[in-house]
């Protein structure tokens, strides 16, 4: 019985899943990369020094059109994010002007203030993006594979900065890029990065690709700063659950042992 | 309290005396843990602990939520990502009620499938049943307006389309949902009357769960045989039963947090599995979404709304026979809410006098089948408006018709059950073989 209780909980549970991965595999399927990052996986973590050319590549590049209107830049110095120092983020900060309503006027941005927002209207705010978009929805449209690799986020971002064919098109005045990775297959954004534009002070790749990897990776960053937290309570509420689990089990047969018995004894001795 | 003889509440010390002449609280709890429970209930039965758990896990988590959430149009998005990212464990607060939203209707429809299975909604328990179908009415009324809160585009859109149904409604309709929206469209005067609403029907979800707990306790809980416990005298009745304390709560206390492990493994691992990434997106009334689908749980009955289009025959018929009154969108909003409507009438419908499906031959077949077409139909919920997945919505939304119009009234006629154990006794007996000391358990398919 209690074998069929568990497999009836995991259909449910399976079914449940198998259904909302469809629903959202409805949508237009993209050619998604698939990016072995860091972070995926229930034991994946960020990784600190892939974040910080990240926030390079934003700052130098993404920056000038894309907002991250969400992200605070104290967040900076979270210690499983980026994990720079107060007077680090104090510097950043202080590189922008952002307007304060109580003075009605700009003022030096310091870290309690968030980053910007788009400069462009047509250029979409980044703070949720890697969030806002699934890549994966496998196998068969269930989307369990999203345990271990992540809904495909950062990858989507980084198939549209490295999906882009070099043909252009001309339409109603403005000229759009084909890119396959992006849904209509032409989009509005000229491809953005080049060979070795960011130059690390570690001299670390800067190829469009590995810049990419990079820049998505700070992307989902910025969309879930809690992701080493979260995975952090996730851990500790399913091991202490299952110990749990185990000590109910051993409770639960041990007060049903003289139940199950009785029975059997009677039966004996009539 | 319940029906089933069992010893009741004595006061002991000179307190507990004290207070029970003046209020016997002690004696309803006493009475109330010690009910005397059919000692073969299986695996199935723990869904209802699993149900209170979620509720009370909805209840903490969303009164926390809301002393950080701002409903206003302009607001509710960021409001959501300050509880993301700035509340101290505003994260797993917020993953938690979203997927526990999820874990409710897991819950809710393993709960209403055995009910249906075991005919645990026949004569004398069809008031349970109807209060259990009001609940879950309730349910998804909740989960619903909880899913517009965060402002994003599946809120908005969603919204949107569902109060649209109402407008499909011939005469009232349009004034209907004005009334609903609280003006002509979603807008945040639809947002806070839908935050009220969505902290108030938790709570007369909770008064109904009392309701719910002292209707079954009063006609006692069905079982797998189906068979009643013998009332004859309080001995007789032990040998059917067990006090819930402690088998039972310990039992469900171990399925509870087997469940809640697994629910761990996913809000840990992976949050964001059952929604949808569009609901990342702030609310957009100028940019429709490409695919409007609800939440998984409601997709069923969406796809029941959605199979009846206007070149279906029946739908034809009903308009010309109203004068064009019923069209085909009002047809898909009667069809939607009948669906549960049939459910609530199961008790009238089903001819039976057997109670459990364990002994009837013919209605397991069906009752297999009817898991299939759920399954199905949720499958075809999720899909888009176009074929195949149309024809296959229309096939399994009339079987999930024909289940309970056409099929349960006619098996009870037409079928011929198998014996039933005489007893419960009987019945638990014959699970724990006595040749093998007791402890073996002999395989029952399909139960």
């Amino acid at each position: 019985m209690l074998k069929q209780f568990a497999t009836a909980a995991l259909l449910g549970l399976g079914a449940a899943g198998g259904i909302a991965g469809a629903a959202s595999a409805a949508g237009e399927e993209s050619h998604t990369v698939d990016v072995d990052f860091s972070f995926e996986g229930p034991f994946g973590v960020y990784d600190q020094h892939q974040l910080q050319r990240g926030l390079q590549i934003y700052t130098e590049v993404c920056s000038a059109c894309h907002g991250l209107r969400y992200v605070p830049y104290r967040t900076l110095s979270d210690e499983h994010g980026i994990g720079w120092t107060d007077d680090m983020v104090r510097a950043y900060a202080a590189q922008y002007e952002v307007f304060d309503p109580e003075l009605d006027d700009y003022r030096t941005a310091i870290p309690t203030d968030h980053f910007g927002e788009s400069s462009l209207s047509n250029a979409p705010d980044l703070s949720l993006m890697a969030k806002s978009r699934a890549g994966f929805h496998g196998p068969y449209g269930l989307g369990i594979n999203q345990f271990f690799k992540g809904i495909g986020g950062p990858e989507h971002t980084y198939s549209i900065l490295t999906g882009y064919t070099g043909e252009t098109r001309e339409q109603a005045g403005t000229v759009l890029y084909e890119n396959h990775a992006f849904d209509s297959g032409w989009i509005a954004m000229p491809p953005p990065l080049t060979d070795g534009q960011v130059e690390f002070a570690d001299g670390h790749d800067n190829s469009v690709e590995s810049m990419s990897k990079d820049v998505s990776a700070f992307l989902m960053w910025a969309a879930e700063p809690k992701m080493m937290a979260r995975k952090r309570a996730g851990f500790a509420g399913v091991l202490m659950l299952s110990v749990l689990a185990v000590l109910l089990y051993l409770t639960n047969k041990r007060i049903w042992k003289p139940i199950k018995h009785r029975h059997a004894a009677e039966h004996r001795e009539s | 309290m319940a029906g089933i003889p069992h010893d009741h509440y004595e006061p002991k010390t000179g307190g507990e005396r004290w207070l029970h002449r003046r209020l016997p609280v002690l004696g309803l709890v006493y009475d109330t843990i010690m009910i005397p429970t059919p000692k073969n209930l299986n695996w199935m039965w723990i869904w209802g602990i699993v149900l209170a758990f979620c509720l009370a896990l909805q209840i903490g988590t969303g009164v926390v939520l809301v002393m950080h959430y701002s409903p206003d149009t302009d607001l509710a998005f960021a409001s959501v990502e300050h509880i993301m990212r700035d509340v101290n464990g505003g994260f797993m607060l917020r993953y938690m009620h979203a997927n526990g939203a999820s874990l409710f209707f897991v819950a809710v429809y393993m709960h209403i499938f055995r009910g249906l299975y075991y005919g645990s909604y026949k004569e004398p328990r069809e008031v349970t049943w109807i209060i259990g179908i009001l609940m879950y009415l309730l349910m998804m009324g909740t989960a619903f307006m909880g899913y517009v809160l965060p402002w994003g585009q599946m809120s908005f859109w969603g919204a949107t389309v569902i109060t649209g149904l109402f407008g499909a409604i011939p005469f009232v309709g349009e004034t209907l949902q004005t009334w609903l929206l609280g003006g002509p469209a979603v807008d945040n005067y639809t947002l806070t009357r839908f935050f009220s609403l969505h902290y108030l029907m938790p709570m007369v979800l909770a008064g109904l769960t009392l309701v719910h707990i002292w209707a079954f306790h009063t006609t006692g809980n069905n079982n797998p045989t189906g068979v009643e416990v013998r009332r004859d005298s309080k001995d007789i009745a032990k040998r059917d039963t067990l006090p819930f304390w402690p088998y039972f709560v310990i039992k469900d206390l171990f399925a509870l947090v087997v469940i809640l492990a697994v629910f761990f493994a996913v809000v840990g691992f992976m949050p964001n599995y059952l929604g949808h990434p569009d609901n990342y997106i702030e609310a957009n009334p100028l940019a429709t979404p490409a695919h409007i689908v609800p939440e998984w749980y409601f997709l069923p009955f969406y796809a029941i709304l959605r199979a009846f289009t206007g070149d279906v025959w029946v739908v034809m018929g009903a308009s010309w026979i109203t004068g064009g009154i019923i069209d085909a969108k009002f047809f898909g909003v009667l069809a939607m809410f009948g669906a549960i409507a049939v459910m609530a009438l199961v008790p009238w419908l089903d001819t039976s006098r057997v109670r459990s499906g364990r002994y009837r031959p013919l209605f397991r077949w069906f009752f297999a089948l009817l898991i299939v077409d759920f399954m199905l139909l949720m499958w075809c919920g999720a899909m888009p408006a176009e074929e195949p997945y149309a024809s296959i919505s229309l096939v399994a939304a009339a079987y999930w018709f024909a289940y309970f119009l056409v099929i349960l009234p006619l098996l009870g006629v037409l079928e011929r059950p198998v014996a039933a154990p005489a007893t419960i006794e009987d019945d638990f007996n014959a699970h724990y073989a006595p040749h093998t000391g007791g402890t073996q358990t002999l395989v029952k398919p399909a139960e």
